[in-house]
């Protein structure tokens, strides 16, 4: 017999301690970000001519941007591979994703110049199909249209079962009929975007060889960043799980996360696959003996980022335990997010630096704000919308 | 009608040639070669050896470009040579004090500013074309479509654009424009090159200042009858060749310059975009085999779901 769960609103409470520490942490965010948009960017950031990108860019935007892919590959391998096993980490997946890609782009308002021309790749008369950086713009924008679409039959689902407002409760159900019906289209379109956007973040640092670590620089960083993309697509899945699950008090979903697992190993070796290969063609790893923060912080993100979970999670008795399961988990998330900023920022060598970069306060600041705000809203939208599936709560007819 | 793995795997191959060979046919082959050079192209040529460090060139650029410098006479103040200086927001080119193997008592001075690469990076990575490359040689950037992404200061080789960080509301990317707004029939030649005292500094067309240098290398002898200029005209090939060019009496690397190859940046990041993106193609056909995965390993219906394990 298989049960049938329905997702439902968590039935926590909304203001704990630890969400007054998330709303804190917002609220310091907004404070530098508005001094930011006052007084320019050199007031709270600590960029300069040859540092022009730093933590904004390397962590809110691609980190951000790569954290998100749970969402469209989860997508894929209960939509469109049919695995209907894994069903209800969906909407969590879905919503992390919409919830990532808005603040990658609430942080891009944040660091760009002139933020309010940002609707400008959308025209076609300044479209720049050569530009790596254009397919990016354009990609996002289209799958967070696609995202916001998706979810919206969930929002949908809230106003039916509502007998308080009976009209939102008859749009939501047209509204509902109507994404229904192009649903799968919508999520096609929503893998074929996500690969698109997640390879050509990689091909941005291309574009300048000279000034990227060899460690890093590769003609193929294309493949990697989409490698890895996907392959932190279900760890980020797994840990949101365990996390969500430890912070409202819920019982972990082990029967589905532990059998997700299985799948990390398998994109996590062919990604080392590429990433060693590629080494070994280009020669680059004589550089790995430098002794320098860069070989340092390589050797960091690939044993402990990479190897080190992909051996982890070949162990069944480590899938099946959620503490262990969390930790490799974790690994492989923290190891992604630190591939991206060891390209934008650890491996980034101008050839003329006046000074080095770290990133300021106030950078750490808007940062810390972002995510934080990011799981305040997490935690807002599964406690009122039918997000979460609770193993053992079946809803009665 | 259930599928086996044969018939998947036979349909979802035949949709990839199938799509692979529309792709192939559609798409014609040539590759993207960037800008061509036009016969129009102009540039400047920088002879090393005859900078006296006035740095009057940096005064008139201030000048022409509208941000009020202070008298031309500041500008002979040789302590600012203790430092190496990069072009910044108010002063697009900048002149730094090198030391002299030849000679101790006359060292040389070389000039930094943009380039005006022939195949730009920065033009590649704007993505809203805020770069143009005009066919007389400048590369020129338009504020009005830039969105403060910086990019362009990520792309540069030569580290040259700089950024208004500290405007809040409207900031630009700051460098070079090769005087292109200055009305050409009132200033034929950039602001640098029409005040230099030492004629350090010839604007003409590309191909004859290539042709002067070559000549210059080949004839041009000291006192003691040796070359000198070293065999090399930087710019001429660099990144894909620059208008800009510059004649050195010493190895290019000891007056601040840096080794580059010869190929323009863009010309592999396009070629990468172009695999991916050409005309739609690339991403039609996933989205083709996509829908097919969709329809393929659809489940039957009609045999009872397999059970999970609890």
């Amino acid at each position: 017999m298989s049960e049938h769960h329905e997702p439902l609103p968590v039935n926590r409470k909304l203001f704990t301690p630890g969400v007054w520490v998330l709303l804190l942490l917002t609220f310091i965010g907004v404070c530098f970000a508005a001094w930011r948009f006052a007084f320019g960017l050199s007031s709270v950031t600590n960029l300069d001519h040859q540092h022009p990108w730093g933590l904004w860019i390397a962590f809110d935007v691609a980190t951000g941007v790569a954290l998100a892919a749970g969402g469209f590959t989860t997508s894929a391998l209960v939509h469109i591979f049919h695995r209907e096993h894994y069903h209800a980490v969906i909407r969590p997946a879905l919503l992390t994703a919409m919830l990532g890609y808005t603040f990658v782009g609430i942080g891009l308002m944040v660091d760009l110049g002139r933020y309010y021309n940002i609707w400008h790749p959308a025209m076609p008369w300044m479209w720049s199909p050569n530009s790596a950086l254009f397919e990016v713009g354009m990609c996002v924008m289209l799958y967070l249209t696609v995202l916001y679409l998706e979810f919206i039959p969930i929002v949908c689902e809230r106003a039916m079962n509502d007998k308080r407002w009976p009209t939102l409760g008859r749009i939501g159900m047209s509204l509902h009929g109507i994404l229904g019906k192009i649903m799968p289209l919508l999520i096609i379109a929503g893998v074929v975007l996500s690969c698109a956007h997640q390879s050509s973040l990689g091909n941005l640092m291309v574009l300048t060889p000279t000034k990227v670590h060899p460690l890093w620089w590769t003609p193929i960083m294309t493949i990697l960043f989409l490698l890895s993309a996907i392959a932190v697509g279900f760890p980020m899945v797994i840990f949101e799980g365990l996390y969500a699950a430890w912070a409202m008090k819920l019982k972990p979903e082990m029967h589905i996360l532990s059998k997700l697992a299985k799948y990390i190993p398998v994109v996590l070796g062919i990604y080392l696959g590429f990433k060693i290969g590629d080494m070994v063609i280009r020669g680059s790893y004589v550089y790995l003996t430098e002794g320098s923060v860069q070989s340092t912080m390589f050797i960091v993100e690939v044993l402990f980022g990479v190897t080190l979970p992909f051996v982890m999670l070949l162990s069944a008795k480590v899938r099946n335990t959620p503490r262990w399961l969390f930790l490799a988990c974790l690994l492989v998330v923290l190891g992604v997010a630190l591939n991206r900023i060891n390209v934008f920022l650890v491996a980034f060598q101008p050839l003329y630096p006046v000074k080095s970069y770290f990133p300021a306060i106030g950078e750490f600041a808007v940062t810390i704000g972002l995510v934080s705000l990011l799981m305040f809203l997490y935690r807002v939208i599964v406690t009122y919308f039918p997000v979460i599936t609770h193993p053992g709560r079946m809803r009665t007819a | 009608m259930s599928v086996n793995r044969r018939d998947f795997l036979k349909t979802v191959g035949l949709a990839t040639v199938g799509g692979t060979m529309g792709g192939l046919s559609a798409a014609p082959a040539r590759a993207s070669h960037g800008p061509v050079i036009s016969d129009k192209l102009m540039g400047v040529l920088v002879d090393i050896p005859r900078c006296i460090g006035c740095r009057r060139c940096e005064f008139a650029c201030q000048e022409a470009a509208r941000f009020d410098p202070p008298p031309v006479e500041t500008f002979e103040d040789k302590s600012v040579f203790m430092e190496k200086r990069r072009p910044h927001p108010r002063s697009h080119t900048v002149i730094n004090q090198y030391p002299n193997p030849k000679d101790q008592t006359q060292p040389l001075y070389n000039k930094f500013n943009c380039l005006h690469c022939v195949d730009p990076a920065c033009m590649s990575a704007c993505l809203v074309s805020a770069f143009s490359k005009q066919p007389d040689g400048p590369v020129v950037y338009d504020k009005s479509r830039c969105m403060g992404c910086r990019y362009c200061l990520v792309a540069c080789p030569f580290e040259i654009p700089t950024y208004d960080y500290d405007m809040p509301l409207t900031p630009q990317v700051r460098k070079c424009n090769l005087c292109a707004h200055l009305v050409p029939s009132q200033q034929p030649v950039p602001a640098c090159v029409k005040i230099c005292p030492e004629e350090v500094l010839t604007y003409g067309k590309r191909s004859d200042l290539l042709e002067l240098a070559h000549e210059k290398i080949r004839n041009e002898r000291d006192a003691n009858g040796d070359p000198v200029y070293i065999d090399h005209v930087y710019g001429e090939h660099e990144a894909g060749g620059t208008s800009w060019l510059w004649l050195s009496s010493v190895p290019f690397d000891e007056v601040g310059f840096k080794h580059f190859g010869h190929q323009a940046p863009p010309r592999l990041t396009e070629k990468i975009q172009h695999a991916e993106f050409k005309y739609f193609i690339p991403p039609l056909m996933w989205y083709g085999l996509l829908g097919a995965a969709m329809w393929l390993t659809k489940p039957d219906k009609r045999t009872p779901p397999v059970s999970d394990q609890h």
